[in-house]
This record gives structure tokens, C-alpha cells and sequence, in this order.
């Protein structure tokens, strides 16, 4: 089945092909069909993959297809090719499983726009990029994916293009990440001066042969790589697309902006796990990064109150938690919690779309309340969701953000502390959340009030089943410590991310990589089991804190979070400005820019290449021949003498001689 | 025997004759005429070296250029006709709208 692995980004874009060329006169319910079963057939090959590779035995897990050779230039082969391994295959399931479910949802939530077409082509043709990302077996070909997943993101957030703002948020994200791919390039072309090859096995294999611990060039490609993650998965200080990115549809932001898209820079990381832990400088700017996003936009959704923005910033914090655990080593937390993270907030978004569709598009908290009632399912699927964010003792969320807590604490305490303090504000401003939406007193419009209603099964169906997955996705991963031998995700990733955290040599089809405690220096190998219990009992502590503020601050006491933003006027002022950072931006990024293209469009252009240089030139031909013309009298016997006087020239030149 | 230096400044003189004519009359049937001079100039140096080197070619030579100057004569009065039916004059000075 491995051969085949090429079908699982061919058929959606089968779909592309289908809806894109020939369903102009398709009917809309045809063309959601499509749409769905083209990503549910590769789904469907994903897991018959999946379930051959578990029957190879650990140490052949990795195979290499290569389908057609690409670019054959001298040194330079690349091939369209695919590579199956334990990490693509998590991506690719998580991918096609995910996305079968939005386009489920989504064939309810647009049914009733009239670019339906144009929706299904470009979401199916995210999916495909998507995968070809993911199961890329060279960095040239994971670079197309990851800039065709930023056109379909472009072309999604501006999907209601007629509208001033989503169409500025799209340019806005593509130029945001358009600066994180230059990064992306830059490492790419420095991977092919080093080694020579941009295939990855090759890569990873001379890699510690080639590059020393610590050394300038790993520690560059590494930095550069990154700059290209921050930009996808939205990282300080290229975050700032994402809350935009929210004025698209709402399942595509469910599955681009918080599912599948942004985590291609976590997972890219991971990929690269081999050059990381030979560069300790990055891995700690890794770790770093990823926590302070972590804190810093968790911060701002907690007064944030349009609900997709509360939950955008919720991603780009737990996208920062992805890279927290990638950044001290703990790659298989990083993307146990990615796939864990795409159930919950793949779930939220769509409750959130639910929602929106109740309340005719509704988006402000403040004009919520009290739809508990009303709308049931929506209700009971957003709380679970809500409860595996916060971590919540056997929600998916739980064992995943634990994970990332203990191997932080294992690095660090400060990180730990930091990562900490976001689990608290996560649970706040989700909780926040809940009880401003489907808790307290309607403050509901009355003419919105009256259309109330609850989504049809269409939505619904696909709501219960992410949420089923965001409480057992989290089985697969269980911690050793509450029952031995149960972490298969971890021992099905272990090959190629190397177990994680603080570890050993391991032997991995022939490579040896010694990964040693990425950045902060090398902390006991072995705590008692009791620490662990008790940073479980302190990370669950936090959460359930962070619940109980919420319900007092906006259930019990309603007017006190008023009184508080009274009370700390400058800070909450800072918040709800999102500290300013768009304006700094614009003062110092964007104007400048603004102000040199003006320079070089008002002189360069016109003046220097318009002026001076197209219309010089005709000038100067111009006044030159206008002076010469005057030779031309029209009168034969002028010409004539002139031949002669020539002739003259040229007899006395040869006669000199 | 006349040496082949005279015939050949008698062939200059023709020729420079024939330049100036061209040059500096306006009436283009003389303007004509003049070629024809500068032509036959040639013609006599060709002779003329004939003789000297004794070879035909020389003389061939004169053939050909006679054969063109007739042509050229039919061809030239041809124009010299049209334009005067079109413009009432040969005068050379007025048949300059080549020009910019």
C-alpha cells in the first residue's frame, strides 16, 4: 500500500480538477459531494498506509517513494517523491481526517453562498498542498506545499473578496508570510551548499557527520528555518496575520488557521529534529519564542470579544506551546499535542461557526448569553472542547499539554513557569468564553433572538465527532506514569523523532543521533515518580483555577471584570489594544516601507526611468535628428556631392598611405 | 604614335567636365547629357587600355557600358516626360520632395 502513498494528495486533487474545470454546471449539493468524498478517499488511503506500516517491523518504518525525477540539473536531483514515516503518516491521518470533517461541516455552514464552487476548489486544493507537504520527501518539494497552503490561505481569509476587510487581511497574511519564506528559501539554499542534496534522508543522515554541535552553519540553517516557521504557525514576531485571517469563513479557519496550516512550521521543526539538537542556540530561541508567544497572546484573548479572535489567539499561544516543547527537545509532545490541538480547535471553530450561523453572523460576545438552551449540541461539544484546551483531567487536551509542562520543567523552570501561567490564562478565556456565550442573561439583539435556531445535522454530526475525537485522541499517548506501556504514539514516533526530551543515543536506521538536552543545559535524567504526580496535580490545579475565575468574574460577579479594567486602566487598555503591536507595525514597518516605495515610484519611476531614461532617450533622438534632418534637402545633386566629397576622402586617405 | 597618357587626360577632362555638369546645372536633360559624358569618358579609357595592353576585354567592355547608357537614356527620357507632364517643369531645383 506504502506505493501508492502518491494517491493520498492526487485525490483531492482529482477534486481541484473536478470542481475547479468541469463544475461550472454542476448542482451546489454535487459539488459539496465531491468536494467530500475526494478528501475522505484520502483519508480512507492514509489509513490503509497506516495500517501496513504498523505490520513492518520498527526499524523499516521508513520508506522512500519516488515517483518521477523533477528537477535533474548536475549536482541538483530533485524528485517528486514521497516519504512515508511514522511523523508524516501522523500529519497525513490528522490532515485528511480533519479536513474530511470540515468539508462535511462545510457542505451545511455554505450551502448557501453562491461561491460554493470556488470554496470546495480552493479548500480542496489547500488539502492537497497540505499533504504534498507533509509527505514531501525533499525540502524543495515540502517548500511547494508550504507556499501553495499560503496562496490557498490568501485565497480563503479573501474569500468574501468583495468586502474591504477580509480582502486586506488575505494580502496581509500572504505578506506577512511571504517575509518567513524568504527565511524558509535562504535555508533551503544554504542546506544545498552544505550537503549538497536537498532530500531529506540524505540530509539527516550526514548530518552529524558533516556539522558539529553548536557549529555557525547548523545554527544558521536551523535560525533560518524557524524565521520560516514563525511565519506559518504565526510566531512573535510574524503573528500578527493570523487574528486577521479570521474574517474568512469560519470552517476554514477552523482547518487552515487553526488545524492544518499553522502547524507546517511545528511540524517542519520536528522534521528537522536532527539539525535542531546539533544547534543548541536555536533550539533555545525555539523555546524561548515559542513561550513568550505562548504568554503574550494568551494575554490579549482574555479581553478579546469577538469569539473567532478569541479563538485565533488561543491557536497562536498553543502554537507557541508546540514550539516550547519542540524547543526543549520534547518533539513528540510537540506533535502529540499538535494533533491533539487540531481535534479541540478544529472542534471550537466549527462550534464558533455554529453559533454564528444561529445568531446571523453574530461575533460579538458582549451580544451573546444564555444560548445554552437554545442551542444544545453546540453547547455540549464547545464545553468539551473547551474542557481538552484547559486540560482537564482525561480530555485529549490533558495528556498532551501535560506532556509539554513536564518537559519544559525538566528544561527549565522559568519556561515552565511561563507555560504555567498560560495554562491559567487558557482556561480563563476559554471559560470566559463559555459562560459570555451560552451562560447568563440574553443580550441578544430581539430580531436576531427570534431567528434562533440549532445547526442541522450536517454541522452538528461533524461537532460530535470532533469532539469525541478531542476527548479519546488524547488514549493514544497516555504518560507512562498513569499506566506503563501505554504511550504508543510515543513508540510509534520514536524512530524518527528519537523519544523525547532528555535522551540517549538511539539508533535509527543507521544514524546515530546523540539528541542531548536541546537548551538549557542537562537537569537530572531521572525525577521520582512523585514529582511527576505532583506537577500533573499542579498542571490540572491551574486549569481548573483558571475555570473558577472565569465563572466568578462572569457568572458570579458579573460587574466585577468592568471594575477590574477600571481599576488597572492602563493595563487592560494595552490588552484590548493588542499591546499596540499592529500600530508599531505600521508606524515602523509599514509606513517606512510606504514611504520608500512612494520615493522610489514618485522619483525612480517617473522621474528617473520614465523621465530620464524612456523619454530622455526619444528626447535626445528627437533634438539630434531634428538638426540632421535639415542635410536632407531632397535635392539629388546635394546627395550626389557629397558621395563625391567622400570619394575624395577616401582616395586621398588610400593614396597617404 | 599618340602616347596613352593624352588619351587619358582627354578622358579626365571629359569626365570632370561631365561631374561639374551634373553638379551645377539645373535643367535636367543637360544633367543628362553630362552622364552620358562621364560614360563615354570611361568608354575612352577603356579603349585606350585596350590598345596599350592589347586585350579585347577592354573594348568588350565599351559594348556593355553603350548597351546600358542606351537604356538608361530610354529610361531616363521616360521619367524626364512623366515629370514634366505632371509638373510643368525638369528644372531639378523644384524636384525635391524627398526630403523631410
Amino acid at each position: 500500500m506504502t506505493e501508492y502513498v502518491w494517491l493520498v494528495p492526487f485525490f483531492p486533487l482529482v477534486g481541484v480538477v473536478i470542481n475547479g474545470v468541469v463544475g461550472l454546471r454542476f448542482p451546489k449539493s454535487l459539488i459539496g459531494l465531491v468536494g467530500c468524498i475526494t478528501i475522505f478517499l484520502s483519508f480512507l488511503t492514509s489509513c490503509l498506509i497506516f495500517l501496513e506500516l504498523l505490520t513492518l517491523p520498527v526499524e523499516s518504518r521508513v520508506v522512500e517513494i519516488l515517483l518521477y525525477k523533477w528537477i535533474p540539473c548536475g549536482d541538483l536531483q530533485v524528485h517528486i517523491g514521497f516519504l512515508v514515516d511514522a511523523l508524516s503518516l501522523v500529519m497525513m491521518l490528522t490532515v485528511s481526517g480533519v479536513s474530511f470533517i470540515i468539508h462535511v461541516y462545510s457542505y451545511g455552514y455554505m450551502h448557501d453562498d453562491p461561491g460554493v464552487r470556488r470554496y470546495f476548489t480552493y479548500l480542496n486544493l489547500f488539502v492537497f498542498f497540505m499533504l504534498v507537504l507533509v509527505s514531501a520527501n525533499s525540502f524543495l518539494l515540502m517548500f511547494i506545499g508550504w507556499e501553495g497552503v499560503g496562496l490557498c490561505s490568501y485565497l480563503l481569509i479573501g474569500f468574501w473578496y468583495q468586502n474591504k476587510a477580509p480582502a486586506d487581511a488575505g494580502k496581509k497574511a500572504f505578506i506577512v508570510n511571504r517575509i518567513g519564506d524568504y527565511g524558509f528559501l535562504l535555508a533551503i539554499m544554504l542546506i544545498y551548499i552544505v550537503f549538497g542534496t536537498l532530500d531529506f534522508l540524505p540530509v539527516f543522515e550526514k548530518a552529524p557527520q558533516l556539522l558539529r554541535t553548536g557549529e555557525l552553519t547548523v545554527t544558521l540553517i536551523t535560525l533560518l528555518l524557524f524565521v520560516g516557521a514563525c511565519g506559518k504557525s504565526a510566531q512573535i514576531p510574524l503573528y500578527v496575520w493570523l487574528p486577521d485571517a479570521m474574517e474568512g469563513p469560519t470552517p476554514v479557519s477552523a482547518l487552515i488557521h487553526a488545524a492544518t496550516m499553522v502547524t507546517a512550521g511545528v511540524y517542519m521543526v520536528a522534521r528537522c529534529n536532527i539539525l535542531y539538537s546539533l544547534a543548541p542556540l536555536s533550539m533555545g530561541v525555539v523555546a524561548v519564542i515559542g513561550a513568550l508567544t505562548a504568554l503574550f497572546t494568551a494575554s490579549i484573548a482574555m479581553v478579546t470579544n469577538d469569539i473567532k479572535r478569541v479563538l485565533a489567539y488561543s491557536t497562536i499561544s498553543q502554537l507557541g506551546y508546540m514550539f516550547l516543547a519542540c524547543g526543549v527537545g520534547a518533539f513528540t509532545a510537540g506533535i502529540f499535542h499538535l494533533m491533539t490541538h487540531a481535534f479541540f480547535k478544529a472542534l471550537l471553530f466549527l462550534c464558533a461557526g455554529s453559533v454564528m450561523h444561529a445568531l446571523s453572523g453574530e461575533l460579538d460576545m458582549r451580544k451573546m448569553g444564555s444560548l445554552r438552551s437554545h442551542l444544545p449540541i453546540t453547547y455540549l461539544t464547545f464545553l468539551i472542547g473547551c474542557l481538552a484546551i484547559a486540560g482537564f483531567p482525561f480530555t485529549a487536551g490533558f495528556f498532551s499539554k501535560d506532556e509539554i509542562l513536564w518537559e519544559a520543567f525538566q528544561a527549565n523552570t522559568l519556561l515552565w513557569a511561563i507555560a504555567a501561567i498560560t495554562a491559567f490564562m487558557t482556561a480563563f478565556y476559554m471559560f470566559r468564553a463559555v459562560f459570555m456565550t451560552f451562560y447568563g442573561e440574553s443580550r441578544m439583539e430581539p430580531e436576531v433572538e427570534r431567528h434562533l435556531h440549532e445547526s442541522p445535522a450536517v454541522m452538528t454530526i461533524p461537532l460530535i465527532m470532533l469532539a469525541i475525537l478531542s476527548v479519546v485522541g488524547g488514549y493514544v499517548g497516555v504518560p507512562s506514569l498513569i499506566a506503563q506501556g501505554w504511550n504508543k504514539f510515543h513508540d510509534f514516533l520514536s524512530p524518527v523523532l528519537g523519544g523525547h526530551g532528555v535522551q540517549v543515543v538511539q539508533e535509527t536506521s543507521g544514524i546515530a543521533f546523540a539528541t542531548e538536552v536541546a537548551s538549557h543545559g542537562v537537569q537530572e535524567l531521572h525525577h521520582p515518580a512523585g514529582l511527576e504526580w505532583v506537577m500533573m496535580a499542579i498542571s490540572v490545579g491551574i486549569g481548573l483555577a483558571g475555570i473558577f475565575t472565569a465563572y466568578y468574574l462572569y457568572l458570579k460577579r458579573p460587574e466585577l471584570p468592568g471594575r477590574v479594567a477600571q481599576q488597572f486602566k492602563g493595563l487592560s487598555h494595552l490588552l484590548s489594544h493588542k499591546y499596540y503591536v499592529d500600530e508599531i507595525y505600521f508606524a515602523y514597518v509599514v509606513t517606512p516601507v510606504n514611504i520608500i516605495s512612494t520615493f522610489l515610484w514618485k522619483f525612480f519611476d517617473d522621474r528617473v526611468i520614465d523621465g530620464a531614461m524612456v523619454n530622455g532617450s526619444a528626447w535626445v533622438v528627437k533634438r539630434v535628428s531634428s538638426g540632421v534632418r535639415r542635410l536632407q534637402t531632397g535635392s539629388v545633386q546635394h546627395y550626389a556631392l557629397s558621395l563625391l566629397v567622400g570619394l575624395v576622402v577616401i582616395l586621398y586617405l588610400i593614396m597617404e598611405r | 604614335m599618340v602616347p596613352i597618357s593624352h588619351y587619358l587626360m582627354v578622358s579626365v577632362i571629359l569626365f570632370c567636365i561631365g561631374v561639374v555638369g551634373v553638379f551645377i546645372r539645373r535643367n535636367a536633360i543637360v544633367i543628362f547629357m553630362c552622364i552620358e559624358l562621364m560614360l563615354n569618358a570611361a568608354n575612352l579609357a577603356f579603349i585606350a587600355f585596350a590598345r596599350h595592353l592589347n586585350s579585347m576585354d577592354g573594348q568588350i567592355f565599351v559594348f556593355f557600358v553603350m548597351t546600358v547608357a542606351a537604356a538608361e537614356a530610354a529610361v531616363g527620357l521616360g521619367i524626364m516626360v512623366a515629370l514634366y507632364r505632371n509638373r510643368g517643369t525638369i528644372n531639378v531645383d523644384d524636384i525635391n520632395l524627398m526630403k523631410w
